[in-house]
């Protein structure tokens, strides 16, 4: 007779079950009969670095930095569309030269924009 | 968890029988794997790393997980000078090591002040605040000295009892397992010691 091919899966499941769970058992009966606890005001304290935590972990972050993601961005991608036109300059096109032309002209606008705005005053 | 005949225990394993009790099973184990925190003070953490890298090697005794929170370890290797602004946070890791925890007090500094026990801002022995169970000597010791340290205290251990009068501290309810914190005071820490665990030497003039 053959076993039924689940079965293999329930012993499976059995074993998985077993191995972590005996372990903690043993341990939690060790604890139970042997270990006393001894819990405290410092080891039962949130942070573990040795040094007291001042003042509340729920603040609030500057969100006026993405201005100068934004401006970071213009240069990174404006530098990720130079370099390969610079390395196949000579053997481009009028109308390549027109297009990279186009597409700086696009990105000064944006740096021009955030000038105007203020962007680039260190303040804060 | 009676003690075992030594000459019946022999007997037993001439003839193929094996026979351990509990508490040499679990201080087998505990001694076999006893996790350090990982962090280190000044020159003596050099030797520290160097003791658990590969030429070393301290995994031979168990000992190489490094742990970098004191919730997971079991012993804290004071591996240099203790300064005086740097004694709190030391204490306060000890504390909140989880029971049972062991201290090794790596070179001259961690014993006494070392070279520095004359300054202003140098703790003149961690065994002011905290009970060291092995001192190692040395400026630096070497990492065969930490390794010596590391095997009395595994001798340490395996020796604890679990049960009677003469219990590891650790089972006892009455031991405390957190020590005061200093805190910084005027000229010096406050307290200067801690009295529970540290005496200072008696100095006899004749």
């Amino acid at each position: 007779m053959t076993p039924n091919p689940y079965l293999f899966i329930v012993i499976f499941i059995g074993v998985a079950l077993a191995f972590p769970l005996v372990p903690l058992a043993l341990a939690w009966t060790w604890r139970r009969f042997f270990q006393p606890p001894k819990p405290g005001a410092e080891k039962n304290a949130i942070y573990e670095c040795g040094v007291e935590s001042i003042g509340e972990a729920h603040i609030q972050f500057q969100s006026q930095y993405y201005l100068y993601a934004i401006i970071f961005l213009i240069f990174d991608v404006e530098a990720v569309f130079l370099v390969p036109f610079a390395v196949a300059f000579t053997g481009l096109p009028i109308g390549a030269f027109v297009a990279i032309l186009i597409f700086l002209l696009l990105l000064v606008e944006g740096l021009v924009w955030a000038w105007g705005k203020g962007c680039l005053q260190w303040a804060r | 968890m009676s003690e075992i005949d030594e000459k019946l225990r022999t007997e037993l394993q001439r003839q193929g029988v094996w026979v351990t009790s509990m508490q040499e099973l679990y201080n087998w184990g505990r001694k076999n794997s006893i996790w350090p925190l990982q962090f280190g003070l000044a020159c003596c953490a050099i030797e520290m790393i160097a003791t658990a890298a590969s030429r070393y090697d301290i995994a031979r005794f168990g000992g190489e997980v490094f742990r970098p929170s004191p919730r997971q370890a079991d012993l804290m290797i004071v591996a240099g000078t203790v300064t005086k602004k740097m004694a709190p946070q030391i204490v306060r890791l000890y504390n909140q090591m989880a029971d049972p925890k062991y201290v090794i007090a790596m070179g001259a500094c961690a014993i006494s002040g070392g070279p520095f026990k004359q300054g202003y801002n140098v703790l003149k022995g961690i065994d002011r605040y905290i009970p060291v169970d092995v001192y190692i000597p040395g400026c630096p010791p070497r990492p065969e000295a930490l390794l010596h340290a590391f095997m009395e205290l595994q001798r340490k251990i395996d020796e604890q009892k679990l049960t009677g009068a003469n219990k590891a501290e650790h089972l006892k309810t009455d031991q405390p397992s957190e020590f005061p914190v200093p805190k910084f005071g005027e000229h010096d820490l406050e307290p200067a010691a801690n009295c529970a665990v540290f005496q200072p030497p008696v100095i006899e003039r004749t």
